[in-house]
């Protein structure tokens, strides 16, 4: 098992056909493969529009690629989510493969802690643990711990992009998605995502991301896989 | 293969007319121990046709219901009696309606309307029956001071918190809810949502809901089905077909609902 990567993507497309335009058919991307091992943080390359997204979402199951494989390891096996149904492509996500977003999806009510712990909980053996780590990660985000306590619906945008960034990292989903989890941090809360991808790629988890600053992509990336030549011709 | 890998409900061919009217035509799934399933579209595509078959209220023109009871045995449910079926109505599944009046009795109290499905499941110790509808006023965030006020005094949101609590307390395994949020303000409706979320998630239901609202959809189910005019025409999971609708119409549902919550 040690040998398999963590996804695999082979002769994969995507585009959109827009109905309500006269059904337009918008090609993204096509004929896309590469491979993500253990242990390696790979970075999807090329300008905006080129796809990164697209492929990012069509990896969680968000979009439905149109043709070719996307396969997640998973029970050590190799499982095509492209073919997978709902439960199944559940299943994955909620043992194989995190998607941390740039945006927190804001649940009513529920504390900052609260909502990390929960997540924690799926992975951890205990509440306490769970809790503890949720505590580490928002500590290191710097997010002020007279807010721990309050729903993030309240937060500002950075304090609540941060709560996000330690909901995506409190799990252990061997294969984890990033879509530009660091856009607008600050140089000192970079560093920190900086330091949390180093630690999972050093649990031997793979990582894929989409990282706008340089900087950033340069610091991070083991490889980058340049998104334009899997450019779709209309 | 133990009882969670089996599917709790199993639809095959469900179809249903009402003379010459179709209500719903072919439709086909499964649901497992703790999936939510939301069923979209707009009025007169058929949902609530299809929930009133589902929830063993309207016998079907055609197709299979079958049923995966606590024992395993599997029922089926169109099959069975109608003592059966109503047995099942009041004890191992639940049907919260978008009107309150019909899923309680306006005229007896709160503690009444909770208590009296524990006593159909055969509890008859009155201190039980009124702990436990105290207990359940209190998970549905309900002041365990109203339990001797009827429902009428009670606000809509109230109504539908205790309409929930009423359909939980036998601990069914599977829920039907219509459009559970219609009609109500925008913060109550928020309020109900967490708490149905928080209630399934808790609890490990099974939940058909129908709603218009893709909101709502998006917030409580793991699967949709989109319907129009009497069938499903896209399934998947929730955010992919939000997100990625394929079909016309499904494309025109998910635009039109950017435009108001964007």
């Amino acid at each position: 098992m040690g040998g398999l990567p963590l996804l695999r993507i082979s002769g994969m497309s995507k585009g959109f056909t827009m109905h309500l335009q006269g059904a337009l058919r918008l090609p993204v991307v096509s004929h896309v493969a590469f491979e993500v091992a253990a242990g390696e943080c790979v970075v999807l390359g090329g300008p905006s529009g080129a796809g990164k997204s697209s492929i990012l979402k069509s990896v969680y199951g968000n979009y439905l690629s149109d043709c070719g494989e996307i396969l997640i390891r998973h029970d050590g096996e190799m499982v095509d989510i492209a073919r997978l149904a709902p439960r199944g492509m559940l299943e994955v996500r909620r043992r194989s493969v995190g998607y941390v977003s740039q945006f927190l999806s804001v649940i009513p009510r529920v504390t900052a802690i609260d909502l990390v712990t929960q997540e924690g909980v799926k992975w951890f053996q205990d509440r306490e643990q769970a809790e503890a780590r949720a505590a580490e990660l928002l500590t290191r985000l710097n997010v002020p711990e007279r807010l721990w306590n309050l729903p993030p619906a309240t937060f500002s945008g950075g304090e609540q992009q941060r709560v996000n960034i330690a909901l995506g990292f409190i799990g252990r989903h061997p294969l984890l998605l990033l879509d530009e989890p660091t856009a607008s941090l600050d140089a000192k809360n970079a560093g920190v995502v900086r330091d949390l991808i180093a630690e999972r790629k050093a649990l031997g988890h793979g990582l894929l991301g989409i990282f706008h600053d340089p900087a950033m992509r340069d610091a991070v990336a083991d490889r980058i896989v340049d998104v334009t030549s899997f450019a779709a011709v209309a | 293969m133990t009882m969670r890998d089996l599917p709790l409900l199993e639809i095959e061919g469900l179809t249903h007319f009402y003379g010459a009217q179709l209500g719903c035509r072919n439709v086909s799934f499964d649901i497992y121990s703790g999936e939510v399933l939301a069923i979209v579209g707009e009025s007169g595509s058929g949902k609530s046709t299809l929930l009133n078959c589902l929830s063993a209220q309207l016998r079907p023109t055609g197709g299979t219901i079958h049923y995966r009871m606590r024992d395993g045995s599997r029922l089926d449910v169109y099959g069975a009696g109608e003592a059966e079926q109503r047995r099942l109505l009041r004890t191992d599944w639940g049907f919260v309606h978008q009107h309150p009046h019909r899923g309680l009795r306006m005229g007896v109290s709160a503690g009444a309307n909770v208590g009296e499905r524990l006593m159909v499941v055969g509890e008859r110790h009155y201190g039980n029956i009124r702990a436990k509808a105290l207990e359940w006023l209190g998970k549905v965030e309900i002041d365990g001071a109203r339990i001797d006020d009827v429902p009428n005094t009670f606000s809509g949101g109230m109504q539908q918190r205790l309409q929930i609590a009423r359909n939980l307390v036998t601990e069914p395994r599977l829920i039907f809810m219509d459009e559970p949020t219609g009609g109500l303000d925008v913060s109550v409706q928020a309020r109900l949502l967490d708490l149905i979320r928080t209630l399934v998630a808790d609890l490990g239901l099974s939940v058909i809901i129908v709603t218009h609202d893709l909101a709502v959809a998006r917030l409580l189910s793991d699967r949709i089905m989109v319907m129009k005019g009497g069938e499903v025409i896209e399934t998947g999971l929730t955010d992919q077909v939000l997100d990625d609708p394929h079909m016309p119409y499904t494309q025109l549902l998910v635009s039109s609902i950017l435009q108001v919550g964007a």
